[in-house]
């Protein structure tokens, strides 16, 4: 080989490793966008932000919660589409928002990585201390959590459920060896996957396939060709309710508890408007997050304030 | 794993580097080979497709319409859409994600062997007609032999391509190199993520300069670049068709 040919050989890779740490520079960048304009108005006059997620569930429930809160003639307003977790905690932080719908295990994770608590109440037990010590400035605390849940959960068909008298994971654990799980590929480390079921119920199931759509179509396909007999998808995807998927219960909390619940700052929000979130979270259920879910994220796609406001009529909320 | 540096770049030296990364049926070693035999299996059916019909194609000269617009609509297919589309049609399994690599792989296969056909100068065709070569005798000892290295150059193009996007596959249920890129995502994971990335550039690089060799020493002596074209008309021609190759030759 010419020395011209080396020289060019070793400038085409040079260009390509740029162009590669290029893209997955922009990718990192991409999702943040931070919600750090102060807020127009304090909280002092009974007037509060609420905020939300990346995602159309986490916008919906803001927009329950607005809903409530200008039904019971607070001056609420929105902030919605704020981004991950880090994003929207810290906007809770610094007071530009003062309310945000979350999910109580993740969050406890998020403020304590080192937690161990698995069940609702313990979850919600632990996380105002949690709370406390990873902000010590701000007083932060949750309100009242919902029963409504969104999280992993090992999900079958009707017929398989059927085949092998399958109720709970303990159920499941008994005829492991013949089933095969679909998941994110990540489901084969993470401490509620592939281990966690091995530690908790002792389940190695026969086969693994990897499906990295989210729980998605090409999930729920798998599933119903009986290409794989057991899959992870969220407890509000609406695909459970439209095939009566059966989702099998979890005794050991291995995924543990993710009760909707609001985040919010205690010195903001009042005690009426947390009357009126706790109100809120007593009625709402993990179908009523599948029916709404369904509206906006269907065909349907419906705007999340509207459906939001057709559930709060309905629980007769909306004032 | 567990980083002792918050800089990425520190990061992904370290996943590169780190023992357990290099063995078991997850680890780099693994990964490059599921990357290389999904990459070949693509390429076998491409070329199984793409041949015959731009050998035909060029050849004759009938279809050039069809195929110079069915090339263009090929190419702008998304491939993870497709991969996607495929799943979604014909289940699990190996095949269907290949199916969407193999779209990405003949456009440049196709329109290499068509071109490649086509370059040849027409003189020499006529010339060996007039010796009395039959038709398939012009095609295989005339025009492959004078087109290869077009034919070779849109080969080269597509085996880059594929190298290079095969990681897609990862999303479903297939393995190789993306694997690390859906992984370090899901887990936030930047030293897995840009590792995996680098590796796929490395892998691909490597693989371009393989084919590069080959196209070198496929080719015979009497067409390698260096030789004073007998005929600057002849030669001209040939520039025009590699830069309508994306300059690949």
């Amino acid at each position: 080989m010419t020395n011209l040919s080396v020289h060019r050989a070793g400038r085409r890779a040079l260009t390509g490793l740029a162009l590669t740490g290029l893209l997955a520079l922009t990718a990192c960048g991409a999702n943040s966008d931070p919600a750090a304009e102060p807020k127009e108005t304090s909280g002092g006059g009974g007037s509060v932000v609420i905020g939300s997620a990346d995602f159309p569930e986490s916008q919906i429930i803001a927009e329950i919660y607005a809903g409530a809160l200008k039904a019971e003639g607070i001056d609420a307003s929105t902030k919605l589409n704020i981004g991950s977790r880090e994003i929207y905690y810290s906007a809770v932080e610094e007071g530009s928002v003062d309310i945000v719908p979350d999910y109580s295990g993740n969050l406890l994770l998020f403020v304590d990585p080192e937690a161990a608590a698995a069940s609702p109440e313990d979850i919600a037990e632990a996380l105002p201390d949690a709370l406390k010590a990873k902000s010590a400035d701000v007083n932060l605390g949750i309100l009242e959590p919902s029963e409504a849940e969104n999280k992993d959960a090992m999900v079958v068909t009707p017929a398989t459920a059927e085949e092998y008298g399958l109720k709970s994971i303990t159920d499941m654990a008994e005829v492991c060896g013949e089933l095969t799980i679909g998941a994110p590929s990540t489901f084969q480390e993470r401490s509620y996957g592939l281990p966690g079921l091995k530690e908790k119920y002792g389940c190695e199931p026969g086969g693994f396939e990897s499906i990295n759509d989210g729980g998605g179509a090409v999930t729920l396909e798998a599933l119903l060709n009986d290409d794989v007999q057991v899959v992870d998808i969220y407890t509000t995807t609406p695909s459970i309710e439209d095939n009566d998927l059966v989702v099998l219960e979890d005794p050991e909390n291995l995924f543990i508890a993710q009760q909707v619940l609001p985040l919010v700052n205690l010195d903001t929000v009042n005690e009426d408007a947390q009357d009126v979130l706790n109100e809120v979270s007593s009625q709402l259920t993990t179908e009523d997050l599948i029916d709404l879910n369904r509206q906006v994220s269907g065909d349907e796609k419906r705007n999340p304030a509207d459906a939001a406001a057709d559930w709060l009529e309905e629980k007769g909320l909306a004032g | 794993m567990d980083y002792t540096s918050d800089n990425l770049f520190a990061q992904m030296g370290q996943w590169l580097v780190a023992p357990e990364n290099w063995s078991g049926e997850r680890g780099i070693p693994m990964r490059i080979l599921e990357h290389l035999g999904y990459t070949g299996l693509t390429m076998l059916i491409a070329l199984a497709v793409a041949v015959p019909i731009g050998l035909y194609v060029g050849h004759t000269g009938k279809g050039r319409v069809v195929i110079v617009s069915g090339i263009g609509i090929l190419r702008a297919l998304p491939t993870l859409g497709m991969v996607f589309l495929f799943v979604l049609l014909a289940g699990l399994g190996l095949l269907p994600p290949i199916w969407a690599l193999v779209l990405l792989a003949v456009p440049p296969v196709l329109s290499g062997v068509y071109a490649g056909i086509a370059s040849v100068n027409r003189d020499t065709v006529d010339a060996a007609r007039a010796m009395g070569m039959s038709e398939a005798q012009i095609l295989f000892r005339v025009e492959v032999p004078n087109g290869l290295p077009v034919i070779l150059g849109g080969v080269r193009a597509a085996v880059l391509q594929v190298v290079a996007t095969v990681a897609v596959v990862a999303y479903i249920n297939l393995g190789g190199l993306g694997v690390f890129l859906v992984e370090g995502t899901q887990l936030r994971d930047y030293g897995r993520l840009f590792g995996g990335a680098v590796v796929i550039g490395v892998v691909a690089i490597a693989v371009d300069l393989l084919m590069a060799l080959v196209q070198k020493f496929a080719v015979s002596p009497g067409l390698r670049a260096g030789r004073a074209p007998v005929r600057t008309q002849d030669s001209g021609r040939q520039k025009a068709v590699a830069s309508a190759q994306g300059g690949t030759t």
